[in-house]
């Protein structure tokens, strides 16, 4: 009870990405009435769901390295920050990245306890809020003359095109909220994970594990957001920076989905590092960034002119005030729920059992040990029996 | 498929509705034919036809808006797409109008413009001629409609120096015409010019929809 208490505010950030990200996904579709909005809600929180549970585990690995947040207070304080973040700056209506407020906030701990930031984590997460961008506007501007060059050459009928684009609006929306949902549900329960329960979770036909069941949280708690408040959002976004076509608007969410997905795909990786090249790291990427890049993308194969950049600027300075103030709010935050409520946020660094990790594996051995005396003494008893 | 059956209905109705604009400016040139031949009769069964063919027109047109409507469908091109076809349809009613005028009205062409009245006829129905294969390709190959649509702005400019020349005639060389009957010939002959100019609008419509299709 205690544990859904302190996740709540995972869940409030889960609920604010659902919010603000869906619209990334499915935004232009129902923006141009491709697609309704109900369909775009189901189709999104089904496969964000998925992606979360199924491959959700390489992203969270990176963010949890990042800043090991050792008390549940803390761990609760600093998604509660970044989640409020989200949902100022989404009520600002800026395409607020979720990663980069999680990624604060957890710098923010840091700072708060005195503790270094892993910049071996941080540096492959830095380079994504630029690399996330560039190559989502590489990939749309190379689908897009793809896709125009195949749409005229094969003289298709405006009706069926406009059809074919309906259909593949939710195939590659569905592929986008799958990529959602397994790279961006770190920011959700990434924190949480030390917490996560031991007992696995039976369904019959499969299982989920302590950190799956904390995913599954987390993505019900996005598809919570997408379905309540991102109605709105989606039905503004798109047409800001450049106005898009249908067949536009599936280029973008084919861009931005292939980019999330490559962040948080293992196998694929390990395929790049078998063929000598580097790793592809797995982090979280931040969709909504990439969505501007794709979109920029675009724009540049149009024309330049075609381009709103002072959208772009203001959208680009949501981007340097979001980590920031989400590490000040969640520095503030933690002073707050430390020397206010005195709710301990922070476990002292000379502890033996300094995470939350090496705390549930000592409970783990002392179950064990437990379990073994009990064996013992009932092996005995029964041999005194006979 | 569902989708797909929308979809197989509306390009039927679209083929349908220019066949039907094609086969009106067909029979109200020969309609036109018939009235400076003095064969009233047959011009009167023309005129039925294309009363009937206009209606036809009308009705598949609002068939083709309710679908769009009601099924969502080019919710990007919808708007431009009506615009279109009711200037298309607007072809069918000025044709309809016109010739109705023909039988109401009476007017006495003499026998010197004749030719070039057939002329103006016939310059304003290769105008709508061009417009419809532009139309039609509009769907599949946006590209090419450029080079279509020049035609027809190559013969509405013919149809307006052939128009300007029968007025010239009109007010400056016959003399045994009344002013009232002078002034009455013109308004036909505006009647006859402005398929031409409604050709051309379309076009111009047409023009900027394909540009948006290929951006």
């Amino acid at each position: 009870m205690l544990l859904l208490f302190y996740l709540s505010s995972g869940l409030f950030l889960g609920w604010a990405l659902g919010a603000n990200d869906a619209s990334n996904i499915f935004g232009s579709a129902v923006g141009t009435k491709m697609l309704r909005f109900k369909t775009a809600a189901i189709v999104g929180s089904i496969f964000v769901i998925l992606g979360a549970v199924i491959q959700g585990a390489g992203a969270s690995h990176t963010l949890g390295k990042l800043g090991t947040i050792n008390a549940m207070g803390g761990a609760f304080t600093v998604a509660l920050a970044a989640g409020v973040t989200v949902f100022w700056m989404t009520k600002l209506k800026y395409p607020v990245s979720t990663s980069q407020a999680i990624v604060g906030a957890i710098i923010g701990w840091n700072f708060y306890a005195g503790r270094s930031t892993d910049f071996h984590s941080l540096y492959p997460i830095v380079i994504t809020w630029i690399s996330g961008p560039i190559l989502g506007a590489i990939f749309s501007a190379l689908l897009y003359i793809g896709m125009r060059k195949l749409i005229l050459t094969l003289r298709v009928h405006l009706f069926d095109l406009d059809q074919i684009i309906r259909i593949l609006l939710l195939v590659v929306g569905a592929f986008g909220a799958y990529s959602l949902g397994a790279n961006n549900i770190a920011n959700v329960v990434g924190v949480f994970l030390p917490l996560a329960p031991e007992t696995p979770l039976d369904f019959y036909i499969f299982s989920l594990n302590g950190s799956q069941q904390l995913f599954l949280l987390g993505g019900i708690s996005i598809a919570i957001g997408i379905f309540t408040y991102s109605k709105r959002v989606m039905e503004t976004v798109g047409n800001d920076i450049v106005a898009l076509s249908s067949e536009s608007a599936l280029v973008v969410v084919l861009a931005q989905s292939l980019v999330l997905f490559i962040f948080s795909n293992q196998a694929l990786s390990d395929a790049v590092q078998s063929v000598g090249l580097p790793a592809i790291p797995m982090v979280p990427v931040s969709s909504s960034q990439v969505i501007v890049g794709a979109i920029i993308g675009i724009g540049l194969v149009r024309g330049v002119h075609s381009i709103q950049f002072g959208i772009i600027g203001g959208i680009a300075s949501g981007w340097v005030v979001t980590p920031i103030m989400a590490g000040l709010l969640s520095f503030v935050s933690l002073f707050f729920v430390g020397n206010v409520f005195k709710i301990e946020v922070v476990k002292p660094q000379n502890q033996p059992t300094s995470t939350i990790v090496t705390e549930i594996d000592s409970v783990k051995i002392e179950k064990e040990k437990s379990d073994t005396v009990r064996f013992l003494s009932d092996s005995t008893e029964r041999l005194i029996q006979r | 498929m569902e989708l797909f059956k929308t979809s197989a209905a509306l390009k039927k109705m679209l083929d349908e509705f220019f066949d039907t604009i094609e086969e009106v400016v067909l029979i109200a040139k020969i309609a036109v034919d018939d009235y400076l031949s003095g064969q009233h009769i047959k011009f009167h069964e023309n005129l039925l036809r294309v009363v009937e063919l206009e209606h036809k027109a009308d009705h598949i047109r609002r068939n083709i808006e309710n679908r769009l409507y009601e099924k969502s469908l080019l919710p990007q091109f919808r708007g431009d797409l009506l615009h279109l076809l009711e200037k298309t349809d607007d072809i069918a009613d000025i044709l309809t109008s016109g010739l109705s005028q023909f039988e109401v009205e009476r007017p006495r062409f003499p026998e010197e413009l004749h030719a070039d009245l057939r002329r103006l006829t016939e310059m304003c129905v290769k105008s709508v001629e061009h417009l419809i294969p532009a139309e039609r390709i509009y769907f599949r190959d946006p590209l090419s409609v450029k080079e279509m649509i020049h035609k027809v702005y190559f013969y509405e400019k013919e149809s307006d120096q052939q128009a300007l020349e029968i007025k010239r005639k009109i007010f400056n060389q016959i003399e045994d015409l009344d002013l009232s009957e002078k002034i009455h010939l013109r308004y036909f002959i505006i009647q006859i010019e402005s398929i031409s100019d409604t050709a051309e609008t379309a076009a111009n419509i047409l023009s900027i929809m394909s540009i948006k299709r290929t951006l």
